[in-house]
Order: C-alpha cells, then structure tokens, then sequence
C-alpha cells in the first residue's frame, strides 16, 4: 500500500519560491496498475521521485508500506529501494560496464542476497533474452535493453515497481512488448506497478489513471467519488 | 555481503580500469624515484661496510703528517707481540721521469711494506706481480701514467734521485680511482727504497700511514679507546674501520637529502595528478552510482566500490614505479662511474621496494579520497533529472568525512616528510614549505578567477570572451590546472636552480684562476733558479709565496697539550683543526682570491717592523672550527720557536679557484727569517710548453712538483658534466612526472567542455573559432601557472641551496624564463590535445549522450 498526503514540493529557482506539486493526496492499493499522466512539466516526474523515496517532500508525507520515507535516512531509504522498490527508467539506465546478467545481479548483491546468479539467469530468460545475457547493454537493442531494464527492476520480487515512460525511447511495437511485459508480471508477481506517462493508449490500458496539471491533481479515475458540495 | 561489492567493484571496473590506471600512474614516477633513491643509497652504504676494511686496507689507520715518533713506534712494537700486525704507507708527491720517453708526470708516490693491504686485493697487468714488487726497486703505477708517459712495463722510472723498474700497471685497486687519480696517478713502490729517491727531505709534502690488523673478534673502537689520546697527544691521528664508513656515509648525505626532497615533492604531484584523475573519473561514474542508489546501495556501498577499485589500481600504479625504480637503480651506477668513491654492488633493497609499494600506495589513495567522497552525495534522482557534474560532485565545507580526508592527507604528507627527513626541523620545514607552495597556487587560481570575471569586456571578440570567462565559470579547472601545472614548474626549474648554483660555483671560479701550472716543495734556495728557469721560457709568474710549516702550541695563553678534544658536533675547538700543520704564508697584500670579512688587514706599523705580538689573518672557516675570534692571541710552534700573535682580520677564500691558499697569513717582518718552503704560480700558454716546462724544471731540480692546473680542471669538467647529467635527467624526469598530471587535470573537466564545444559547434561555431576559445583559456592558464611556479621555484631553490648546500644563491633568470615557456608551450600542447574530441564527435551524438 502507498499513500500520500498533501505532498508538496518547492524549488527555489533564483529568489523564487516554485511549487511544482501542490497537496498531492492518493492511496495505492496493493497490486495495482496505476497511470500518472499529464503534459511536459505537470511535476510526473517529481512526484515519481517522490514516490519511490529518492527524493522527499517539502511538506505532506509519502507511506510506503507503513513507513514514512521523509522520516527514514537517505540510507534507510536506499536500504527499503533495495527490498521493497523497483525501477526502469525511460533511458534504460542500465550500467554499461556490466553485462545484461550482471546487470540484473545487481540488487541482489546490494543486498546479500544468497543465488543471485541462478535468480538473475531465471529473470533474463523470463523477457526472453536467454542467450544474450553476456553482452553489453552497448551491444543490445534499446528494446533488449529495456527487457533487461524490466529483468533487474523485477530481481528483487518488489512490492512496488515506478516506471519512468518507460517506452518513451523505443518504437511503437516495441513499446507495446514491454508494456505487456511489465502487465504480465504484474499478475504473477503481485506487484503494485506505478507508470509515468503521456502516451494515452498505454495509459488507458492501466486499471487507473491519476492526471497531472501545473502540480495537482485533475483527475483521478481511482479514487472514491467525491462528496458534490 | 562485503563478498558480493568486492566482486561488484572489479567487474564494474571492467572498462574503466584501463583509464583509471592512467591516472594511478602519475603516482608510478614519484615512487620509482623514491625506490631508485633509497635503493641505491642502501646499495651504497652497504658497499662502503663491505669495503671500508679494504679501503682503508687494515683495521685501524694511523696517521701523521711527520715521521712516526719513536714513542709511537715502541707502542706499536709491544702491540705487535700481541697478535696485532703492522703495515706502512708512505704517500709523497713526486715528478715521475721515464728517460726512454723523456715524458714527466706528476704523480703520488705509495711506498708500501710488504704486508701491504691487509684487505683487500691488488690486482695487475701482467697477473701476478703484486708479490714481485719487494724483490728489487720496482714500481707497480696506475695505467693512466703509462698512457701520459707513453710508457711501457720494462721501462726506467725516475723518482727523484731514484730509479726503479716498471714492472706492472695496477689494474684494480680497492676503492673506485676516479677522483683519486685526479692529482695524480699513484705509483707503488717498496718502502725500503724511499730514501733512495731524497725526496722526503726537511718540510716536504708526505703522509705517513700505519695500518694495524688486530686479531679476529676484537672491536677496533674497543682497541684504539685506551691508546688514542696518548697517540693524538703525539700528532698522529686513530681513525679505525667504522669511523670512515660513518664518513663516507656522511659525504653523501648532502646529496640524498636533497634527493630525497624531490622524491618527496615528485610523490605529491604524482598525488596531484591522481587528485585530478580521480575527479575525472568520478564525473564519469555519476550516472552509474545514481542507479545503484536506485537500486538500493547505500552511499557506504558506493564508496567502497569505487575505494577498492582506486586502492586496487593505485597498488599497480605504484608496483609499476617500484619496477621502474628497480630498472633507475640498476642504471645508476653506470651513470656515475668513477664519480663515488667506491665500487657500488647494485642488488635488490627488499625494504625499500615494499616502502615504495606502500607509500605509493597510501598517497595514491589519500589523494583519490578526495574526489571520491563526492560519490556519496550522488542522488538517486540524478536517473530522472540530470544536473550538470558540477552540481552533483559539490561538497560543503563542513562535511566531516571531508575534513577528515583533508587532516590525514596533510598528515600523511608530514608522516613522510617525518620518515625520509634526517631532523624533525627539516621535515617540518620541508612539509610547510610544500603547504605553502600549493596556498600560493591555489590562491594564485583564484587570483586568476577573478581577474578574469572582473577583467572581462564586452567589446572583445566572442572567442576571446568565451575562452577567458571559462576560467571563472561554475565547474572551471582554473585551480586544477593551475595547481598541477604549477606544482610541475616549480619541480623542474627548481631542480634546475639548484644543479646551476651548485655546479656553476666551480666552473666559474676555476676558470677564474690567473695560473696554470704549480710548483710546490720549492726549497728556499731553489727559488732564484726555478723563477729565472720558468721566466726563460717565456712564462710568466703569477704568484710565489713562502710556505711555513707550523702548529698551534696556545690559544689566549692556555696550552693547546691541556686542552680537552671535543666531539664533533660540540661546541668548541675541533680536535683536527687544534693538533694539524698549518702550511702558512706571509704577505703584505690580500691575494685576488681572498676578501676580507672581519676585522682590517694589516697595520702598516706591523708591516714595516716585527712587534712582540705579529698579527694574523685567519680564514673564517678554519677560525669557526677553532673557536677564536678577532683579538685572540694564539702562539705558534714554528720548528721549535714559539712566536706570539693577534688575530686582527678573518678572511674568506674561494677555495675553488685553483691557486695556492693559505689558512692563514701572517703580517711579513714576524715570519721573515723562519726556515721555509716556496710555492710558484706560473701561466703557460698550452699543453706542450706546460709538458716541456715540466720536464725542465725536474731535470734541474729533482725534488719540486709540479701540476698542470688545466689537466685537474678538466677532471673536474669531468665530475661537474657527471653530476649534471644526474640532476638533468632528474629534472626531465620530473618533467615526465609533470605531463600525466597535466593530462588528468585537464580530463577532470573534458566531459563538460566536450558537451559545450559541441554544443558551440550545432550553433554554428568553426573548428578555428573552438580553437581559439581553447587557445585563449589555456594560454592564460599556463601563463599563470608557469610564473607561479618560477616564482616559488626561486624561494625554493634558494631555500635548498643556501640550507642544505650551504651555498650563495643566484637565480639565472633568462633559462628560467625559458622553462616558463616550455610550460606554457606545453599546457597549450595538452589543451588543444584535450580539445580533439570536440572537434572529434559529431553533434548528434554528443547532444544524444547528455
């Protein structure tokens, strides 16, 4: 479960205070496929970061789970990312000196954990990448790239996973692979699965749709009708 | 889970070790150099244990400018019945004549007992006649007399009134000859046969040399303690096996410590160098840590990877310099052969290669601390929303693991300095003057920085604008550059300072000389004939002095026999300077060579008639050791007669310039009279005529030396083109050290300047006009870092010259203007190097990747 309350967030740009969320509330459920949307600037991105604790807010509180991310340590949060919290990212984000394999370790060895080469050699044949798990992400295509991204966001069985457009940088039929691909472990795993996105056709197949507007929300298709003044 | 990062940490290592390598390796020099030092050095000082009985040739020496008293020798009679053996040596200088050729030399004469060495071997040409030479009036001479003379084995050799057989050349005798042979070339012969040569007639030049072989197990300190003041009391000095090796190790101590201060200095650019490496690298490493904190690493995680990636790599960097240093060492010797005293035996120095490994190390890392505890701040945000280099790597002042990185790295620096210094006081010294080099540079840098936000006009062109507003824009490498640049040229032509005042003091001052050629051991009735002999030929002379032969019998009334020695290093009256010959003269002008320093040169009432109490003029070195002053009175022992005087002026005398010198002179009437020796300076025109004179001059009067003054100056041409091809290659070496530091403070901000160039480019700009932006930018650069750098290279040059070398200092100012250039000419060399990659990558593909 995710719930945030009245999240705010402000910069100071030169002199100038700038709210780029305002009172930001929702609660997400456990094992939903959530879609935040809204043009370039609307704060999606910020309000990602926010969600997944690698950054906090200026005021409200974010609750992962029970815990509050603004009231753990920057290293109490890593530690919570590495258990409880998964990635990809619209730029694959992928280390460049570590093979696709390796790549999807990575969590796993952050943690300690015990079989993560079988773990992460199970995951790379899981998006259909079985024999190209020794390249180099500069040797795969942008949409292996991003099956591998999928691979490693999924390595540590997370309760939630945040993804960032995450076909912003690939053609359309990729695109739809990888969508598929995040719907289907979504189902299997129990995952919650939160999407940053402006592309409408992807955004309508999440069962909600939370939209974005100058840092508040507009529209929320999942959240209980509200009370007519 | 440490398992996991260690093995995280190699394979995210897998690409950028290469480049990270490149980094560690401006470490690499400065440890070779701290590994070559301390190698050879160890060499050298175990050389001089292994071969100071053979040098010496017996286990205690004694020694004496006079014959052996007969007390002194009955001494040595009843020793001799209790297992202690005795050889004897006598040095004397002589002209050597071969009638076949008619070729004359001077030479140093080496009569020896028959159970001479006791150590160490002899060898000669033909094998084998070592054990010949007490078998008739043989000589055995060194090979460079048979060469001079066009001499052969089977030839006469006239010695004064003597005459021997040359039955060998020596080939090898312990102990390196080189400086040995410079006054000339030594000739052995039985001792029994010295006085069949008259040369060691009244006041002449000779050593007397007794060397004792005590039994097996005895310590020489042990044996000598309970007889040496009864023999000091008899004029003769004790020196035993340790207290030469301990002087020799000495000798070289000048010239390791300053060694050793540009290894150190080397070691902290090369530090530099990883310093600005490292940030490089860092930058490049942004995005990936930002995954991984996404992924759940924490900032200890982080640190630890890229920690044990820059140790890892910082080891090889530094196991490379201790190889290189290996290869330096073992080249060493050939560079100075025949310069050391002794055959150095080069082998592996186990101590100092794991002292270079660990040192290297150690600095390698405190350096990389550095810009590596800016991996922690990396947000994890960084994934989403990209801020530039400069914004993610900035660190507060105030960050504690900061500070601590900053206190151990000014620590460590003090640890070495501590470690390799021979006092605290020079390791502090050394340590604070590098503190302040590095101050001056970075506030120079700032300097810089706001000269040029302040200095900036609009009316100027774009580039130009462009290039010098890059020296204060957010994320410059105006301090970076400026610091390793500086650093470098304050390296280089330091080195270069100090190898110039050092070596041109005796260049100078013996080209300075009026006279080529000495005769000496004139006796006082010989000197008519010898001036109109030298003055027939067409020379002139230069100068003739008397010499008197004397000691110190009292100094302000108390008897040189009551006084206690003192230990080196006391305060007091040094025991040599109290018990030694003086060899004085007596002259009513100071010589050309000479200034007065204290105190006035003669009263014309001392020199018109003799006073009861004559005045002297002492050299201040001798009177220093001595511990008197102006007004002292000191009473001479002149042959016997005791004559009262007063130190009335201290004069110093360049010593370097070829002429006779004298500790101290004495006003004319007093010495008038006494019985004494003659020494002639005279100016021949060249090689042939000093040859010719020689010859003249010894068929006429056996007994006076001679030495071509010019043929000395040469050997010392010699030595002083050794030692500055030594510090030359270690000046290029630095230089070389200097290059890579540069290379990784420019690389430090590449990424930036790449992204921009490009950006210039899709804007329209020409490779011409990149170009010039990066001429301008750099030009400034290394304008400023090259005068810096010469600027504290003159404090500290004057600072190693005049403390360690103890030496006056000039600058030569028009070579170290030339260094400067070669700086700046070098850091536009590197940064149009740097600038390639703009010109390299195409738009898109920059544009793409930020």
């Amino acid at each position: 479960m995710l719930i945030a309350s009245d999240v705010t967030k402000e910069y100071m740009s030169g002199e100038q205070k700038l709210a780029v969320l305002r009172d930001v509330s929702f609660t997400i459920p456990q094992g939903a496929f959530v879609a935040i949307v809204g043009p370039s600037g609307s704060g999606k991105t910020t309000l990602l970061g926010l969600l997944a604790g690698l950054d906090t807010p200026t005021r409200g509180t974010v609750v992962l789970d029970g815990a509050d991310l603004g009231a753990l340590s920057e290293n109490d949060r890593a530690r919570l990312r590495g258990e409880k919290v998964g990635f990809v990212f619209q730029t694959f984000q992928l280390i460049p000196t570590l093979t696709a394999l390796e790549n999807v370790q990575v969590p796993l060895e952050l943690r300690g954990s015990d079989g993560a080469v079988e773990r992460a050699r199970e995951l790379i044949e899981r998006v259909g990448l079985r024999d190209r798990g020794h390249h180099f992400p500069m040797q795969l295509s942008g949409g292996e790239q991003q099956r591998v991204a999928v691979a490693r966001a999924f390595a540590n069985s997370p309760r939630i996973l945040f993804a960032d457009e995450p076909t912003g940088n690939l053609d359309h039929a990729t695109g739809q692979r990888i969508f598929e691909l995040l719907q289907s472990l979504n189902s299997e795993s129990g995952s919650t699965i939160v999407l940053v996105t402006h592309d409408s056709t992807l955004a309508s197949r999440a069962s909600r749709i939370i939209r974005l507007l100058d840092g508040a929300i507009v529209e929320d298709t999942g959240a209980p009708p509200s009370v007519p003044a | 889970m440490t398992g996991s990062i260690w093995n995280l940490a190699w394979r995210e290592s897998r690409t950028a070790r290469r480049r990270l390598l490149l980094y560690m390796s401006s470490i690499s020099l400065g440890v070779a150099a701290l590994v070559a030092i301390d190698s050879f050095s160890a060499n050298i000082i175990q050389s001089v244990k292994d071969q100071s009985r053979a040098l010496m040739g017996g286990d205690i020496s004694f020694n004496s400018s006079k014959p052996i008293p007969p007390a002194v020798d009955s001494l040595f009679d009843s020793l001799s019945r209790h297992g202690v053996a005795f050889a004897r040596v006598t040095t004397f200088p002589s002209m050597a004549v071969v009638p076949r050729t008619s070729g004359t030399r001077f030479s140093q004469v080496r009569g020896v007992t028959d159970n001479y060495p006791f150590y160490g071997k002899i060898t000669t040409e033909p094998a084998g006649r070592w054990k010949l030479l007490q078998q008739g009036p043989y000589a055995i001479v060194d090979p460079s007399l048979l060469t001079t003379l066009d001499a052969k084995v089977g030839d006469t050799l006239k010695l004064g009134f003597g005459t021997f057989t040359i039955i060998a050349s020596v080939a090898d005798v312990p102990g390196a000859a080189g400086i040995a042979e410079m006054l000339g070339p030594r000739i052995f012969i039985p001792a029994r046969y010295i006085a069949e040569t008259q040369l060691l007639v009244f006041g002449s030049t000779a050593d007397r040399t007794v060397l004792a072989r005590i039994p097996a197990g005895t310590d020489p300190d042990k044996f000598v303690k309970p007889i040496k003041t009864r023999l000091e009391s008899q004029q003769v000095r004790v020196r035993t096996v340790t207290q030469s090796e301990m002087q020799t190790a000495d000798a070289i101590e000048n010239l390791s410590d300053f060694i050793a201060i540009v290894g150190l200095v080397a070691l902290l650019l090369g530090g530099i160098g990883v310093a600005s490496g490292v940030r490089a690298f860092v930058a490049r490493k942004i995005d990936t840590v930002a995954v991984l904190r996404c992924l759940g690493a924490s900032s200890g995680q982080v640190l630890t990877i890229y920690v044990v990636q820059a140790a890892a790599m910082g080891l090889v960097g530094a196991a490379a310099g201790v190889l290189l240093g290996v290869l330096i060492q073992f080249a060493l010797p050939h560079v100075l052969t025949g310069f050391l005293p002794i055959d150095v035996s080069v082998s592996l120095v186990p101590s100092a290669i794991v002292e270079g490994l660990a040192v290297g190390g150690w600095i390698a890392l405190v350096f990389a601390l550095r810009p590596l505890l800016a991996l922690r701040n990396v947000s994890p945000l960084q994934t989403l929303r990209r801020d530039t280099d400069a914004d993610v790597l900035r660190m507060r002042w105030t960050d504690a693991p900061r500070i601590a990185v900053n206190v151990g790295l000014v620590a460590s620096v003090i640890g070495i300095a501590l470690a390799r210094a021979r006092t605290t006081k020079q390791a502090f010294a050394m340590s604070a003057a590098t503190g302040m080099a590095i101050l001056a540079l970075v506030a120079s840098a700032a300097l810089l920085s706001w000269a040029a936000r302040k200095g900036l006009r609009k009316r100027w062109p774009y580039v130009m604008r462009q290039g010098v507003a890059n020296l204060y824009r957010p994320g410059n490498q105006t301090r970076a550059v400026i610091l390793a640049l500086g650093f470098g040229a304050f390296l280089v032509s330091t080195l270069y300072l100090v190898q110039h005042n050092i070596l041109h003091r005796f260049t100078v001052a013996a080209q300075e000389s009026r006279g080529n050629v000495v005769f000496f051991d004139v006796q006082q009735d010989q000197g008519a004939g010898l001036d109109s002999l030298i003055r027939a030929g067409g020379h002139q002379i230069v100068q003739t002095a008397p010499v008197v032969t004397m000691r110190i019998a009292a100094i302000n009334g108390k008897r040189v026999s009551d006084m206690l020695p003192v230990q080196r290093d006391q305060r007091g009256r040094a025991g040599w300077a109290l018990r030694r010959e003086f060899r004085s003269t007596y002259r009513d002008r100071p010589a050309a060579s000479e200034t007065i320093v204290a105190g006035k040169w003669f009263s014309d009432s001392s020199l018109r008639a003799p006073k009861d109490t004559g005045e002297i003029s002492m050299e201040e070195g001798v009177a220093k050791e001595l511990n008197v002053k102006l007004g002292d009175v000191i009473v001479w022992n002149v042959q016997g007669v005791e004559i009262p005087t007063r130190i009335t002026s201290l004069r110093k005398v360049v010593w370097t310039r070829f002429e006779p010198n004298f500790f101290v002179v004495f006003a004319p009437p007093i010495l008038k009279g006494a019985p004494n020796q003659l020494v002639l300076l005279a100016q021949v025109r060249d090689e042939r005529q000093v040859a010719l004179l020689q010859r003249a001059v010894v068929n006429r009067f056996p007994n006076v030396s001679s030495i071509d003054l010019s043929a000395i100056k040469r050997t010392v041409d010699r030595i002083v083109e050794r030692v500055s091809l030594a510090i030359r290659f270690m000046a290029l070496f630095s230089l070389a050290v200097a290059i890579p530091v540069l290379f990784s403070a420019v690389s430090a901000t590449r990424r930036a300047r790449v992204r921009e160039g490009v950006l210039l480019k899709t804007l329209g700009a020409t490779r011409g006009q990149i170009a010039r932006i990066l001429l301008a930018e750099y030009s400034l650069l290394g304008l400023l870092g090259g005068l810096t750098g010469m600027v504290l290279s003159v404090a500290g040059g004057w600072a190693v010259v005049r403390y360690i070398f103890n030496m006056p200092f000039a600058p030569p100012l028009l070579p170290i203007a030339g260094i400067a250039l070669v700086i700046v000419a070098l850091t536009l060399l590197i940064g149009l190097l740097a600038g390639r990659d703009v010109f390299r990558e195409t738009p898109i593909a920059a544009l793409r990747d930020a």
